[in-house]
């Protein structure tokens, strides 16, 4: 049991991580129509997560990797069940990566429009639909006897999944406008801190209204109800996003956008930490749910990847927050004249 | 619809797809990381300058390496649930080893690589191009593992009703999986080195920047030469082990029907499946199949005949593939041979430097020829002799799959030709001309 408990927990923190890295990148893309008035402004926000998108991307194949390493009923049924909103995610992926790589090559406006358009598409849609994906699996999915999902994409556009959709942009928005306040300058950073304090109070009232939409339509304040000192977790969600505004009022940009991190890692587990030991809940009966216990690999496997995932996750971490830290500084025009800069 | 056809279709489609860049990133990796070293040590500018080069074609094709890999890590849960469930005990580490171990240094490096020119010495940022091309090569050592498996599994129990691991050091030592190793990543380098020898003689019979492309030439002739040679004498021992792990799959490769002893082989032949037996059958080389198989002229080699016909793969397809990949590789030593005598007047042999441009597809060919022997020949299983492939399938409807493979075909047909436009036009126009840098400190300072 402690083993899979304590898989249970690294599961729930690879996705936090990949919501927290690869989500700024996802809100600087949403923003990129809106922010990006001219074609400086446009190159100087790919260029802001240039370095670091395709590092950030890796979590979330370590998340799938993972998932199907320690709890294979989970990848098989997770994946097959939302298989037509992981295309459409997987798609978008597609698009947004080329499109960094392919936007300079060609020196023609509706060349650079088409990319344009891709980067936007391609970073709104995984932001929803992971948002959509995550609220329904906190809410439990239509899962029979067989763990065959009796339902189709419509089935997870219910209200509930559409306000994770919302949160889950909401946070990715602020989250990527504190990234662009960080290493921006002038006219540009002035509006990304703009775009960040007023999409501030709108993202606080969402999650307010996911935490208390929860109580209705999910079993998640359960286990909180069982172990009070849970609430810790919801806490340094709320903490979190109080934090972004302070740090904001306070110009301090790096701190917000840590602050902003936070309140993200803490949604996540505020479902993970709600949901244990289910990974798949299933609402036809909840004898149906796939849980840690019931999912997971065989003792030896869960062993081996954990003396892998302790070595290597903070290996990893080292060198990333050593390529953060090589990369958060200002972007000045001698940046965008790089011979390989996107 | 019958979702397990349209998934074979679309994980084909997405693999081989995926593979089209996955051996350049290999190869080109590793030559880029050669020059740099070079300049790092010399500070002779021409090697910066092909380092830029080399790079950027480089860049955009791992662009379109990592955004098809992606797909590939969650298709075995969307398309492939059943064989998920049965096998992810073992499968799924390898799968989150190579994405703990691997594809991080790569992706997160890589962006060091491009941005960091001017924030690292130029030692750190050469080694930085050597921790990328050495991530790589472990990436494709861990999936072919995981391929391996598939093909020869080991170190597993049937327990609870599906795989699970017993002895990891089995299963990572497979010798399936290192022969398929130490045969893909030098096809890999193939390929990576008949790229650059092929555009660098487009640009040589051109007559521009002739010093810069006589030395790439020859920087990729010489891991040419050797990875050639090394594919078949590797290619040679894999034979051997297929054929005995694999028999339907060595009798697929050579379309031998009947079990015989000093089994031969045929210069020209074509399988008649249905009819179970060849068309025509030319150019008889006696007792050479059981020396590929077993070394011995001698051995008896089993024939289709010997297995049910819903054990045998598809037999026209292995057989053409194999017959691809096997011209094409006893072409590539030739090749690479006679341009080591050349090297030093490549400039005047046109007729030469026009086969090597015209030679730039054939590795490509070769290797998708490889990849649906192993695959195609190891129907209809999809780990070898535990689950059939049939039974693998996720629980989707074919409409479903349908609608995502004629999307993988749109977006894929449209990105490969963007990228292909992309690499000829970066290829084409070659490098930059010499930065005037210096002039214009002079410039400066001068009173
Ligand atoms: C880790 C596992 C793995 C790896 C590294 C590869 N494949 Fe594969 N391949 C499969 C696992 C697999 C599979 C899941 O087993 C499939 C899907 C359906 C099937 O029968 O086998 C398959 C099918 C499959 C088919 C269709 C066979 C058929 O259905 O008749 C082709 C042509 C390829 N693959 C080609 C490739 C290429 C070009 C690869 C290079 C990257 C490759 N495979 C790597
Ligand atoms: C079917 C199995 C395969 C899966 C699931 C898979 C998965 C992936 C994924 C998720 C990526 C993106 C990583 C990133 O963002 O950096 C990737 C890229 C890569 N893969 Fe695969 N892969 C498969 C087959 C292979 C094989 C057989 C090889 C090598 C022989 C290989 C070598 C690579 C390399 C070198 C990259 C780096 C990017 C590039 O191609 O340019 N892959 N793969
Ligand atoms: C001429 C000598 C060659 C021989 C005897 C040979 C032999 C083989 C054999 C027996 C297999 C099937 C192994 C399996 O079932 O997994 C194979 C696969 C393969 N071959 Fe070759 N080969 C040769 C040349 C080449 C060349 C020149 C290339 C590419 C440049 C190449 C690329 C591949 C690839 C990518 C695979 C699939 C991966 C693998 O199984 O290793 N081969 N080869």
């Amino acid at each position: 049991m402690e083993l899979q408990a304590t898989w249970f927990f690294i599961w729930g923190l690879l996705w936090a991580i990949f919501f927290m890295t690869d989500g700024f990148d996802f809100g600087i893309g949403a923003l990129y129509p809106f922010l990006g008035k001219r074609e400086q402004d446009k190159r100087m926000m790919i260029n802001a997560m240039g370095p670091l998108w395709d590092g950030n991307e890796v979590w979330l194949i370590t998340a799938g990797g993972v998932t199907f390493a320690a709890f294979p009923l989970v990848y098989a049924v997770m994946f097959s069940s939302l298989y037509t909103a992981l295309m459409l995610i997987l798609f978008a992926l597609i698009l947004r990566g080329v499109s960094f790589e392919f936007r300079g090559k060609v020196d023609h406006p509706a060349w650079r429009n088409v990319w344009d358009v891709c980067i936007f598409i391609g970073s709104t849609t995984p932001a929803l639909l992971f948002g959509v994906a995550f609220a329904n699996i906190f809410k439990g999915l239509p899962l029979d006897q067989a763990h065959l999902f009796q339902g189709n994409l419509l089935t997870l556009l219910n209200p509930y999944g559409l306000l994770g959709g919302v949160l889950f942009m909401l946070f990715f928005l602020v989250h990527g406008a504190l990234w662009l306040a960080i290493r921006t300058s002038e006219d540009l950073h002035e509006r990304a801190v703009r775009a960040a304090g007023r999409l501030w109070l709108p993202l606080l009232l969402t999650a307010v209204a996911f935490l208390a939409y929860s109580a209705v339509a999910t079993d998640l304040y359960a286990n909180y109800l069982e172990r009070p000192y849970l609430f810790v977790v919801i806490l340094a969600a709320v903490s979190g996003l109080v934090g972004i505004k302070w740090f904001l009022a306070k110009k301090q940009y790096f701190r917000a956008w840590l602050a902003s991190a936070l309140a993200i890692a803490g949604a996540t587990f505020f479902g993970i930490v709600g949901l244990f030991p289910n990974m798949l809940l299933s609402s036809i009966n909840a004898d149906y749910s796939l849980t840690a216990l019931n999912a997971s690999s065989s003792p030896m496997t869960l062993k081996i990847m954990l003396v892998v995932v302790l070595l290597f996750v903070p290996l990893v971490l080292a060198y990333q927050i050593w390529a953060y830290h090589l990369f958060h500084t200002k972007l000045g025009q001698e940046d965008l004249a790089l011979e390989d800069a996107y | 619809m019958d979702p397990v056809f349209l998934s074979r279709l679309q994980f084909a489609a997405a693999t081989m797809f995926h593979f089209l860049f996955v051996p350049l990133t290999l190869g080109l990796s590793v030559l880029v990381a050669y020059m740099e070293t070079r300049y790092a040590r010399s500070g002779d500018e021409t090697y910066l300058r092909m380092t830029k080069f080399w790079g950027k074609l480089f860049l955009i094709n791992f662009a379109l390496g990592v955004v098809t890999g992606i797909t590939l890590e969650f298709q075995f849960g969307t398309n492939w649930s059943r064989y998920s469930a049965f096998v992810g005990d073992i499968f799924g580490s390898l799968l989150a080893i190579e994405a703990t171990v691997a594809f991080f240094l790569e992706s997160i490096l890589i962006g060091v690589w491009v941005f960091g020119w001017k924030k690292l010495s130029r030692k750190a940022h050469a080694a930085v191009m050597w921790l990328v091309a050495g991530a790589g090569n472990i990436s494709a050592l861990w999936i072919l593992i995981a391929n391996g498996w598939m093909q020869q599994p080991v170190g597993y129990v049937l327990r609870n009703g599906r795989a699970e691991l017993n002895d990891f050091a089995a299963v990572a030592l497979n010798k399936f999986a290192l022969l398929e190793f130490f045969h893909t990543v030098p096809a890999a380098f193939i390929l990576g080195s008949f790229f650059v020898m092929g555009i660098s003689a487009y640009h040589l019979l051109k007559k521009q920047n002739i010093d810069f492309f006589t030395r790439s030439f020859r920087i990729a002739l010489v891991l040419g030469f050797i990875s050639s040679v090394w594919v078949i004498i590797e290619g040679d021992q894999h034979a051997i082990h297929v054929t005995q792990v694999q028999p339907t799959k060595l009798a697929a490769m050579e379309a031998h029907w009947e079990t015989s002893r000093e089994a031969p082989m045929f210069l020209l032949t074509l399988p008649d499946e249905a009819n179970e037996r060849n068309y025509f059958e030319f150019g008889r080389l006696p007792g050479l199949l059981s020396f590929l198989g077993y070394h011995d002229v001698n051995a008896e080699v089993r024939g289709l005949k010997d297995f049910a016909r819903d054990e045998r793969p598809p037999v026209l397809l292995t057989f053409i593939a194999f017959r691809t990949m096997v011209i094409l590789g006893t072409l590539f030593p030739l090749l690479t041979l006679i341009g080591w005598f050349l090297r030093h007047r490549l400039i005047e042999n046109r007729w030469y430097l026009m086969i090597m441009v015209a030679a730039i597809p054939l590795p490509y060919l070769a290797i998708q020829a490889g990849w649906v022997v192993a695959e195609v020949g190891r129907q209809p299983w999809i780990v070898y002799g535990l689950l059939k492939t049939a039974q693998a399938a996720s629980p989707v409807t074919g409409g479903q799959v349908l609608s995502s493979l004629i999307a993988f075909i749109l977006v894929y047909g449209l990105l490969g030709l963007t990228g292909f436009f992309l690499i000829a036009q970066t290829a084409i126009k070659g490098p930059k001309a010499v930065q005037p840098d210096a002039p214009e400190i002079l410039r400066v300072s001068a009173p």
